[in-house]
């Protein structure tokens, strides 16, 4: 079965967001986007799982049997997930460090199990590894737009210790907003993630609600317009 | 002789929310006169502070959800979370540490979940457990009860070094002459002293605590007050304040150098302000009578708990938080009997 490969990735990146519409994977979210270099640290261990995992689910999909699907998947998932952790040992160690439990933790992403099972399971090898990029990179970019607000509001900075993914360059990228901010502890413990997701989903119900709306104006001034002409026709 | 003929019931006025609201403001007076003439004037600056910030943040939100600021903004729900809040923090903290709890209790605490009535938490707790977790130095620098400091009350700082104190952030080191550690933050530290030889080496205990009865019993006025004019019932306060009395009689019966005494547990903290200005809250709490009741329990064991054995000295904040979430649970099982039906509890054969 083809599917529009269009509507896969706006699926990902804005219709169907694991993050902000399926509220999947909450716990990595919440937990670690206290800096945006912890956020993408996760986003691409993230991205690389889903690509890999959907690939495989789906090359495989008509040789796992119904009743067992569901423990070969997480087999599926743990194995990248091993993969990847062992890749960020070797090279951003310290990341590894400061992300700690929750790249193992990866696995239990019901993000990951969800597309594997709802999507990649169904779908050809090119839609799923499409989907499991774009589905990636919605949940990524959530988690960085997050970290950015949380880092700001808790410690006044922006991209603080991004050379512990960029290397030596990227010493220098960091942003002071505030000078001798004092901090707001808050926005970095776990109740500040709940306030700034809830931001953030408002944020796009918000920006939906106002495409609808322009929509519909957009059609009633067609219909509209289109009266006029008649009427001039007729006159 | 024309005679107006009423039925019953006989009613004279509704009471309108701006009525109970003012009535609350009125029986907060005993401990702003309380705490001013204990810890100085800083509590009359926050709560004037509170009050403006109060104001133009519901004036913000109401503008901004399209509701009429007139009506909204007279009713003075927005004033008594500020009152709250301003006698709860401590006298001497900084203006921002006001601005900061305000927005949160106003915008986030109470607006974002749709106003007044609709909030699930009581907004004056969660920013005052919001600022806490986010500000411990500012938060805990409670100032020291006049006894403490001098002979008299001219020991105190006066009006000007208590608006640079609180206004000018380079003043902060002279903050630290006029604070000090509070009874629940001496008893929770007193490392391996038991709790009698703290009482006898720490001021704060044995000289200054008569400051913190002081208030209590100032909140405990209030509060009477307030059951006296039927603004709420006695069900939540007295309940939370038995809870607690008992739980610490008997850890303290059983073992009293190592637990704080009951007298204690119902004299500091926040005890007598939770009981009769937090937990009566009429939104955030249980509803039925046997419900507050219930609720009243719940905050006494959790504020036992927490100060006994958690990581802050005082708890007051933090149990409203965690029963205020329980609030509807409690309510859905705690429903009166309705007048002609066997049982009230919708799953043993009540109508809905």
């Amino acid at each position: 079965m083809a599917t529009d490969l269009n509507k896969i990735v706006k699926d990902g990146l804005w219709t169907n967001n694991p993050a902000l519409v399926q509220l999947l994977g909450l716990c990595p979210l919440l937990a670690v986007t206290g800096t945006v270099v912890n956020a993408i640290g996760l986003g691409i261990a993230s991205i690389v799982v889903l690509i890999g995992s959907n690939l495989t689910v789906s090359a495989f999909r008509n040789q796992v049997p119904e009743s067992v699907r569901l423990p070969i998947f997480v087999m599926i998932i743990a194995a990248f997930v091993t993969a990847i952790e062992l890749l960020m040992q070797a090279f951003t160690y310290e990341l590894y460090l400061i992300l700690g439990i929750f790249i193992p933790l990866i696995v239990t992403n019901c993000a990951i199990m969800g597309r594997a099972d709802a999507f990649a399971s169904k779908n050809t090898i090119l839609d799923s590894t499409v989907d499991g990029l774009m589905m990636g990179v919605g949940f990524t970019l959530v988690l960085i737009l997050l970290g950015a607000m949380r880092e700001a509001i808790a410690f006044g900075t922006l991209f603080s210790n991004m050379h512990l993914i960029f290397g030596d360059i990227a010493r220098n990228w960091q942003i002071t907003l505030i000078e001798e901010y004092r901090g707001f502890l808050f926005a970095a413990l776990p109740p500040g993630a709940f306030v700034g997701l809830g931001l953030l989903i408002a944020l796009k119900n918000k920006i939906d609600l106002h495409i609808k709306n322009r929509a519909i104006t957009a059609q009633s001034l067609e219909t509209t317009s289109a009266g006029s002409k008649r009427v001039r026709i007729t006159g | 002789m024309a005679l107006i003929h009423l039925s019953s019931p006989h009613v004279s006025k509704a009471n309108s929310t701006a009525r109970v609201m003012r009535l609350v403001l009125l029986a907060t007076l005993p401990a702003v006169l309380a705490l001013t003439f204990f810890f100085g004037w800083g509590s009359l600056i926050q709560i004037f502070l509170a009050c403006t910030f109060a104001l133009i943040f519901e004036a913000c939100a109401l503008y901004l959800r399209q509701r009429s600021l007139r009506f909204f903004l007279s009713d003075g729900s927005a004033l008594v979370t500020a009152l709250l809040l301003a006698l709860a923090i401590p006298p001497m903290a900084p203006w921002w540490i006001t601005a900061v709890g305000m927005f949160s209790a106003i915008v986030i605490a109470k607006h974002l979940y749709g106003g007044l009535g609709q909030n699930p938490f009581n907004p004056a707790m969660v920013a005052y457990a919001l600022l806490l977790i986010s500000f411990p130095v500012e938060m805990t620098q409670w100032n020291a009860p006049f006894v403490l400091i001098g002979d008299s009350w001219q020991a105190l700082p006066s009006l000007s070094q208590t608006l640079a104190i609180i206004f000018n952030s380079s003043q902060a080191l002279a903050l630290d002459a006029y604070t000090g550690a509070t009874p629940l933050e001496v008893l929770k530290h007193k490392g391996s002293l038991t709790t009698e030889e703290i009482w006898r080496s720490s001021d704060v205990l044995n000289q200054g605590v008569f400051a913190w009865y002081g208030v209590s019993a100032a909140w405990l006025m209030g509060g009477i007050f307030l059951i006296y004019r039927k603004i709420m019932t006695w069900h939540a306060p007295l309940s939370m304040l038995v809870t607690l009395f008992i739980l610490a009689s008997l850890f303290y019966g059983g073992d009293p150098s190592n637990f704080a005494d009951p007298f204690v547990h119902l004299g500091v903290g926040a005890t007598m302000m939770g009981a009769f200005f937090i937990a009566t809250d009429p939104v955030s709490g249980a509803t039925s009578n046997k419900g507050k009741v219930v609720f009243g329990i719940g905050l006494g064991i959790l504020i036992y708990v927490i100060r006994t054995w958690g990581n802050y000295p005082d708890a007051v904040a933090f149990a409203v938080l965690l029963m205020n979430l329980s609030a509807p649970f409690i309510d859905q099982y705690t429903q009166p009997r309705s007048y002609g039906h066997k049982h009230s509890s919708p799953t043993r054969g009540g109508h809905r």
